[in-house]
């Protein structure tokens, strides 16, 4: 639905779902501090934020010239090739061996905190800069030449 | 003598800063300012020379160190010169007479545009020859011999806006080099044998057996291909009539005293490893007297009064080498001595007489000059005595000595350089009777102008034929009692062979022919062209067969047009066809095909986003693919 | 197409998460090469990414180790200002030429 709507808007709503339903998969993986975190950044700011620029462009359902049909066939034939040559890739793999994520305490806050603040402080630092650039970035691009 | 490193620097730095202040500067000083400069240079040199000899008189040989200069492992070259009695002699003559030849150009050259250039030159020359005969390793000597060969080029094509007085020069300086390759070859070889190149170690180890005969055999002969190149020996001898294209004073100084001579001087100076090969010597003995044959024959029906002159010269190098061949160094340095200042005195009278007939050169258009130049007359005279080999002319005991030392040697070649001696007697008596004496034959206009030539070009002259008449005295022979002073002189410092005695009734009969023989040649001469007027044909149809052949040179020139120069030509022809049709064209498609495909590949760009992603999508699946077939 | 599908505990379930990430970001890829808005195409590239994410945190969960929900962590730090960017650079586009079709920006035609 994301992919084939007319309307941009309901596009942004499907993709909202879909973020939903894969948080749900992180709990059901065991990961709830991560499922928590998606929830919130993604169906809250990012999605937020694409329907801002959607309204300030004002898009709705509209003239949107189509693809001629051949890059649409060409499109969804690639795309069906892509899946077929990574199942297969993956057919070809070992199984995997592994133990139930119920079992492990793996994706608890804590043990995550705990590992964030030692193993990977420099990351975290270094992604406040990055933010940090990104906001300056942003602002400058967007600013209108007066 | 404190080392005399003063001595040599002033020796040699006299003449360079005269060729640079009168090359730079030549122009902005007024009238013959360049030419006394010069000059005065020159003089210089010459009497740091006189400082040298008086020295040496009584001392042993000086070897000066300059300086390192580099090294190869252990072959070590340093700018070392030797002032023995050897290189005394020839530093003498070179300043001396070098000093008379610019006081006569400073006369001659007078009004030329280029009169600080040529002074240049000149000095350029002196310091160059100075260097050579006194450097004292192989190295050296080759430094100077390049630059007199350098010299002489651009001396001989100093009128340079005739071609073809350039393609003179440039013939000059090309077979210098043909022969400048026997010298390197026998630099490198001598490198590679001896570790060393100072001329009295080379020649020590190899009288001490350092290395088998053969290897010296080789060495003596390639340096004697470049004493063909540069003394003007068969093959490599016709540059020399050529080279008269040159200024009277240029062919005087190079060609009859200085340059030619190099030659015969490394020989001297190595003569003991010539001496251990055999072969070499009579390769020598036999070239001198094919090449003073050859010379003395094609005089004797030349036009031109330089090209008479430079045939001579040719023929009595010929001669010089021929003594050096019947190992009798010594004669051959003594004849060497007493040529450079007849011969100069011959071309300097002859420039005289051109310079008094306003140009002209052809001696059919001469004649009765007698009258009204008579210091040039009188001066002329005694040069053509002393070649001819008359006594108490210089010429006489120098060559009489060459001539007994050949008998001596192998019969046959004395009765061909006897033969040829006569020849130079009949032709130098032929010139200077067609052009001193009978009836005048040139233009009214000329006529006019005829005019004795001024002071400072007659008193060089004079000077010269002084010596020409004195020098002699430096090698009077043992049956007049008294004592060889050159042999005496320079025994000492180069190898000698053994003296061969000869009985004295011997001498005198050698003696008696070749004098003999001169004065009736003289006769015939004087009766041919006085008496009966014979006068030469005014032009070459008139000839018959054999005097057709000599007139041109036995088509020498000619020969080694089609033999060398033509092939030559046809390769370069055919390789400049194939760089530009085929090579060029290469390149040029080489260029062609990286536009037009870069031209085509452009088109991949469309710009569109859409194509990039889907062409991303496409290499993705294709390099999965691609694993996952390889690792499958 | 909502994308949802039960999932079965039952051995090898990793292999059922590999399906449906693959599935998901083939998804992605086909939206991106079929719509033209520049909008939409973003919104597919995020798709891409959280499938990206969630087979990440499957292999994490299964396997017992905590690094790779940590690059989940950064991962979507990331791609929050990638959006944000891309976001920025659409609308100074959307300035220029007054539309969001991508046809439209083939100025680097060769």
């Amino acid at each position: 639905m994301v992919v084939f709507s007319r309307n941009p808007i309901h596009s942004v709503l499907y993709l909202v779902v879909c973020f939903f339903s894969i948080a749900g998969h992180y709990l059901l993986l065991n990961a709830q501090f991560l499922a928590v975190v998606h929830v919130i950044i993604y169906a809250g700011a990012i999605m937020v934020l694409f329907l801002f620029v959607i309204m300030l462009l004002n898009l709705n359902k509209e003239s949107e010239p189509h693809k001629p049909i051949i890059i649409k066939f060409a499109s969804v034939i690639s795309g069906c090739l892509l899946v077929f040559v990574l199942v297969a890739a993956m057919l070809n793999m070992d199984p995997p061996a592994g133990t139930h994520p119920s079992l492990h305490n793996v994706g608890m806050v804590k043990d995550l905190g705990k590992y964030l603040f030692t193993d990977f402080l420099l990351p975290f630092e270094i992604s406040s800069v990055l933010f940090l650039s990104a906001m300056v970035g942003v602002v400058l691009i967007s600013k209108k030449e007066s | 003598m404190d080392g005399g490193v003063l001595h040599i620097c002033l020796l040699l730095g006299l003449p360079l800063l005269g060729f640079l202040i009168s090359g730079i500067f030549g122009k902005k000083i007024p009238g013959i300012g360049a030419g006394v400069l010069s000059s005065l240079m020159v003089l210089g040199s010459f009497c740091v020379a006189l400082v040298f000899f008086i020295h040496g008189y009584h001392h042993e040989a000086v070897k000066i160190n300059l300086g390192h200069w580099f090294h190869v492992d252990d072959l070590v070259v340093n700018f070392s010169f030797t002032i023995d009695h050897l290189s005394n002699i020839m530093l003498l003559i070179i300043t001396g007479v070098g000093f008379l030849i610019h006081l006569y150009s400073i006369g001659y050259m007078k009004g030329d545009d280029s009169f600080h250039r040529f002074f240049a030159y000149l000095n350029l020359f002196i310091f160059f020859i100075i260097f050579l005969v006194t450097g004292s390793n192989f190295i050296l000597m080759f430094i100077g011999w390049e630059g007199v060969g350098l010299c002489s080029y651009l001396l001989i094509g100093f009128w340079h806006k005739n071609a073809a007085y350039n393609k003179a020069a440039k013939k000059a300086f090309v077979m210098n080099r043909i022969g400048d390759v026997g010298l390197v070859l026998a630099i490198f070889y001598i490198c590679r044998l001896f570790n060393t190149v100072e001329f009295d170690a080379v020649n020590i180890m190899a009288q001490a057996g350092a290395v088998s005969i053969d290897q010296i055999t080789i060495i003596t002969l390639l340096l004697f291909l470049a004493a063909t190149g540069k003394s003007a020996q068969l093959p490599l001898l016709t540059w020399l009539p050529d080279a008269m294209a040159g200024p009277t004073p240029v062919s005087a100084l190079i060609h009859a005293a200085t340059m030619v001579t190099a030659g015969i001087y490394m020989v001297i100076r190595n003569f003991g490893m010539f001496l251990m090969a055999p072969v070499t010597m009579d390769t020598i003995l036999w070239i001198g007297v094919a090449t003073c044959l050859l010379g003395a024959i094609i005089g004797v029906k030349q036009n031109d009064i330089k090209k008479v002159l430079a045939y001579s010269t040719v023929s009595q190098l010929g001669l010089l080498f021929v003594a050096l061949g019947a190992h009798a160094p010594v004669s051959s340095f003594f004849h060497l001595t007493t040529h450079a200042f007849f011969k100069a005195l011959l071309f300097l009278g002859a420039g005289s007489v051109i310079h008094a007939m306003s140009g002209e050169q052809d001696i059919r258009k001469m004649g009765g000059l007698r009258k009204h130049i008579p210091v040039t007359y009188t001066v002329f005279l005694i040069g053509t005595l002393a070649i001819s080999g008359i006594p108490p002319f210089s010429g006489f005991f120098s060559k009489d000595e060459i001539l007994e030392h050949v008998f001596a040697h192998n019969p046959l070649a004395y009765g061909l350089v006897q033969f040829a001696s006569l020849l130079t007697v009949f032709y130098m008596f032929r010139l200077f009777y067609l052009t001193f004496h009978t009836t005048y034959r040139g233009t009214e206009e000329a006529k006019h102008h005829l005019h004795e030539s001024p002071k400072i070009i007659t008193i060089p002259l004079i000077i010269l034929a002084l010596f020409s008449t004195l020098a002699g005295g430096i090698g009077l022979p043992h049956y007049l009692g008294v004592n060889h002073w050159l042999h005496h002189f320079l025994g000492e410092h180069i190898f000698m062979p053994e003296a061969k005695e000869m009985a004295e009734g011997t001498v005198f009969m050698l003696v008696g022919i070749a004098v003999g023989g001169a004065v009736l040649v003289w006769l015939l001469a004087w009766f041919l062209y006085t008496k009966k007027n014979v006068l030469p044909e005014q032009n070459e149809s008139e000839m018959n067969f054999f005097s057709k052949l000599v007139y041109r040179k036995f088509y020498l020139d000619e020969i080694y047009d089609f033999f060398f120069k033509a092939p030559i030509n046809f390769f370069s022809k055919a390789f400049y066809f194939i760089d530009t049709r085929i090579i060029d064209k290469i390149v040029n498609f080489t260029g062609i095909t990286a536009l037009s495909s870069g031209d085509a590949i452009r088109k991949i760009q469309s710009g569109n986003i859409g194509l990039y992603l889907f062409i991303m999508t496409i290499s993705v699946i294709g390099l999965i693919l691609l694993q996952f077939l390889l690792k499958g | 197409m909502i994308a949802l599908q039960a999932i079965d505990i039952v051995s090898n379930p990793v292999n059922k998460y590999v399906y449906l990430s693959i599935i998901l970001f083939s998804i992605g890829v086909m939206g991106v090469l079929i719509r033209r808005n520049a909008i939409i195409i973003l919104m597919c590239i995020e798709l891409m990414l959280n499938a990206a994410n969630l087979l990440l945190v499957a292999f994490s969960a299964y396997n017992g180790q905590a690094e790779g929900q940590m690059i989940v962590f950064f991962v979507i730090v990331v791609a929050a200002a990638e959006v944000a960017v891309g976001l920025a650079l659409l609308i100074s586009i959307y300035r220029n030429i007054s539309s969001t079709d991508i046809n439209l920006l083939n100025r680097l035609k060769g």
